[in-house]
C-alpha cells in the first residue's frame, strides 16, 4: 500500500488548521493550494483502490488502472497539447458559446427591457418565457440536430437559447423592479423617450443585467460540454466524448479539468464587468471583499459573524 | 437681493393655488381618504412648509402639485393654469435615490440641461456645482459621497434649470443632525439667491419653524389643514428666542402632542 498521498493529504490538513488558528491572515494561495492537495491526494488514493491485479499462472503480472491517477491524466494529457488538440477544441469551443451568447444579449437585452417597460409586452412575453425556460437546454439537442445538422450552427443554437432565458428574465426583472422614483425625476427634468431609456432605464437595469448574464454565460458553458458530445466534432465536450469511445480516461478527465479551469476564466471576465464605474453602485460592497488584514476589517467579519462584538 | 424677512412688500402675487382637493386611494377591499377639502395659497418667493404626522397626506399633496398624481377632486394652479403634469419649472427634490448612482455629481447635475448648447450646459452646471459646494467632487459618483453632499447634487440639480418652485419631501430626513442643521442654513441661502418658492414637507417641528414664512399644520387621515401658522421672524432664527417658544409651543398643540416631556 503506498502511504505517500496519506501523509501528503495529512500535512495539508494541519497546514489549514495552522493557518486558521494565526492571527495574521495566511498568504492568499496556500488555502486555496492545501485544499488542491488533499482533492489530488484523496484522488490519488481512489484511483489506487480501484486498481486491480493482472495475474498469469498465479503470477502477478501487472496493476491495472482502472480509473487515471492524476499523473497518468498528466501524461496522458501531453499528446493533446503537444500536436494542439486542445487548443484547437478550447477555441472551437470558446467560439461557438462567444457567438452563441452574444446572439442571446443581443435578442434578449432589448426584448427583455422593454417587456419589462410595456405592461402588455410584458403581459404577452413573460408567461411564454417562463414556460420555455424550464426545458433544459440539452432536451433540444434532438430538433437542434434536426434543423442545423452536425454542425458549429446547431451548437451555437443551444448556446444562445440556454442564454436567452435568464438574460430575458433579468433584463424583464430589472425594469419591473427599477425604483418609481429615477422614472419621476427623469419625467420631472424633462427626459422622455428614447433619451429617457438611454440616460436613466438602461443603467438604471445595468447592474442586475450584468449579473444575469454573468449566470447565462456560466449555463452556456455547461452547455457547450453537452450539446458538443453529441452535435458536432471539435470542441472540449468532443474530446470528452471521443476520448472516452478509444477508451483513453486519463484524457477524459483530462478534458474535464480543461473545461473547468476555462469556466473560471469566462466568470472571472464576466465579474470585471462588475467593476465598472457606471455599475460598482449596484454590487454593494461585499463580505468577501473586507480587508482582513485591517483592523476594522476583522472587526466587520466578526460582526459578520455575529461573534464577539467589540 | 430678496430682503430676508417675512411680510415683504414684494407684490403677494399667488404662485400657486390650490381649491378643494380631495385624494382618494382604492384600496383592494375599500377606499382610503388621503387629503380632503385642502385649500392653500402660496405666494410667489414663500417658503411653506407642510407639516404633519406620517401618513397625513403631505407627500401625496406634494406629488400632485408635482403633476405626479392626479387629484380625485380639487384642482391645482400654478401662474394661473392647471397642473396636468410633471415641468421643468417645478422640481422635486426627494430624499433619497432621487440622484442617479450610475452617473457622476457633474452629470447629475446637467440633468435637466440635456435639452441646451453643450457651451450653456457647462457654464450652467459650474455654476451650480460651485454654488452648493461641490468642487473637486464633480467625477464622484453618489455612492461615493457623504449623505449630505448627495443631496447637495439634488438640490444643485433642482437648481440648474431655474425651476419657479421647488418641491422638496423630507430632503433631509435621511442625514444626521449636525449636517441637517447645516444643509438648512444652505438652503435659505440659496432659497435667497435664488428666489424660488419652495414647498417643503416635514415632520419635524424645529425644521419647520427654522426655515418657513409659514407653516401649514395637517392632521392625518384623512389628511386636512389644522392650522397655518406664520412665522414672524427674521433669518438668522434665535432657536432660544421666546417667540420661537411660543411657536413650537403652538405646533405642538396644533399636532395634540404633549410638549413638556
Amino acid at each position: 500500500m503506498n502511504l505517500v498521498p496519506y501523509l501528503v493529504a495529512l500535512s495539508a490538513v494541519v497546514l489549514i488548521f495552522v493557518a486558521c488558528r494565526l492571527r495574521e491572515p495566511a498568504p492568499k494561495f496556500l488555502l486555496p493550494f492545501a485544499t488542491a492537495v488533499i482533492f489530488v491526494c484523496g484522488w490519488q488514493i481512489a484511483a489506487d483502490a480501484s486498481m486491480y491485479p493482472l495475474m498469469k499462472d498465479g503470477v502477478l503480472v501487472r496493476m491495472v488502472e482502472v480509473f487515471p491517477t492524476p499523473w497518468s491524466t498528466v501524461t496522458g494529457m501531453q499528446q493533446p497539447i503537444r500536436d494542439g488538440t486542445l487548443l484547437r477544441y478550447t477555441i472551437a469551443s470558446v467560439y461557438r458559446v462567444a457567438v452563441g451568447f452574444a446572439i442571446a444579449a443581443g435578442i434578449g437585452i432589448p426584448l427583455g427591457l422593454w417587456a419589462g417597460w410595456n405592461l402588455r409586452g410584458f403581459q404577452a412575453l413573460n408567461p411564454l418565457v417562463q414556460a420555455l425556460r424550464p426545458i433544459s437546454p440539452i432536451a433540444w439537442i434532438p430538433i437542434a440536430i434536426l434543423w442545423f445538422g452536425v454542425k458549429d450552427s446547431a451548437a451555437i443554437f443551444l448556446i444562445a437559447l440556454a442564454s436567452f432565458f435568464p438574460i430575458v428574465t433579468g433584463a424583464m426583472t430589472a425594469v419591473r423592479s427599477m425604483p418609481v422614483v429615477y422614472v419621476h425625476s427623469a419625467q420631472n427634468f424633462g427626459l422622455s423617450g428614447i433619451e429617457l431609456f438611454r440616460r436613466v432605464v438602461f443603467p438604471a437595469c445595468l447592474p442586475q443585467i450584468i449579473t444575469s448574464c454573468r449566470l447565462a454565460l456560466g449555463i452556456a458553458w455547461m452547455v457547450i460540454v453537452a450539446a458538443e458530445m453529441i452535435a458536432v466534432d471539435s470542441g472540449l465536450g468532443y474530446l470528452v466524448m471521443d476520448a472516452r469511445n478509444g477508451n483513453y480516461y486519463d484524457r477524459v478527465v483530462g478534458a474535464m479539468i480543461s473545461i473547468g479551469i476555462i469556466g473560471i476564466g469566462l466568470d472571472a471576465l464576466m465579474r470585471r464587468l462588475e467593476l465598472l464605474d457606471e455599475v460598482r453602485w449596484g454590487f454593494p460592497k461585499h463580505r468577501s471583499e473586507v480587508d482582513e488584514t485591517s483592523a476594522q476589517g476583522r472587526l466587520d467579519l466578526e460582526r459578520a459573524r455575529g461573534g464577539r462584538s467589540a | 437681493m430678496k430682503p430676508n424677512r417675512p411680510g415683504r412688500e414684494v407684490a403677494a402675487s399667488t404662485k400657486i393655488s390650490v381649491r378643494g382637493l380631495n385624494k382618494v386611494f382604492h384600496r383592494k377591499h375599500d377606499e382610503l381618504q388621503v387629503l380632503s377639502d385642502v385649500d392653500l395659497d402660496v405666494r410667489t418667493g414663500e417658503f411653506v412648509c407642510l407639516l404633519g404626522p406620517s401618513g397625513c397626506g403631505k407627500s401625496t399633496f406634494l406629488n400632485i402639485v408635482g403633476g405626479f398624481e392626479v387629484p380625485t377632486s380639487g384642482t391645482v394652479e400654478v401662474d394661473g393654469a392647471r397642473v396636468s403634469g410633471p415641468d421643468k419649472k417645478r422640481v422635486f427634490v426627494f430624499q433619497e435615490y432621487g440622484i442617479f448612482p450610475w452617473a457622476t455629481a457633474w452629470d447629475n447635475v446637467a440633468l435637466g440641461l440635456h435639452d441646451r448648447p453643450k457651451a450653456e450646459q457647462e457654464r450652467i452646471t459650474r455654476h451650480y456645482v460651485e454654488l452648493v459646494g461641490l468642487n473637486g467632487f464633480e467625477t464622484s459618483f453618489p455612492h461615493e459621497l457623504s449623505g449630505g453632499m448627495r443631496q447637495r447634487v439634488a438640490l444643485a440639480r433642482a437648481l440648474a434649470v431655474s425651476p419657479d418652485i421647488v418641491l422638496m419631501d423630507e430632503p433631509l430626513g435621511a442625514l444626521d443632525s449636525l449636517t441637517r442643521l447645516q444643509m438648512r442654513a444652505e438652503l435659505l441661502r440659496l432659497w435667497r439667491s435664488e428666489r424660488m418658492t419652495i414647498l417643503f414637507v416635514t415632520h419635524d417641528v424645529d425644521e419647520s419653524i427654522q426655515l418657513a414664512d409659514r407653516i401649514v399644520v395637517m392632521t392625518a387621515r384623512p389628511g386636512r389643514i389644522a392650522e397655518i401658522v406664520t412665522v414672524p421672524m427674521e433669518h438668522p432664527r434665535d432657536v432660544g428666542s421666546a417667540e420661537y417658544g411660543r411657536i413650537k409651543n403652538r405646533l405642538y398643540d396644533l399636532l395634540g402632542v404633549n410638549h413638556a416631556v
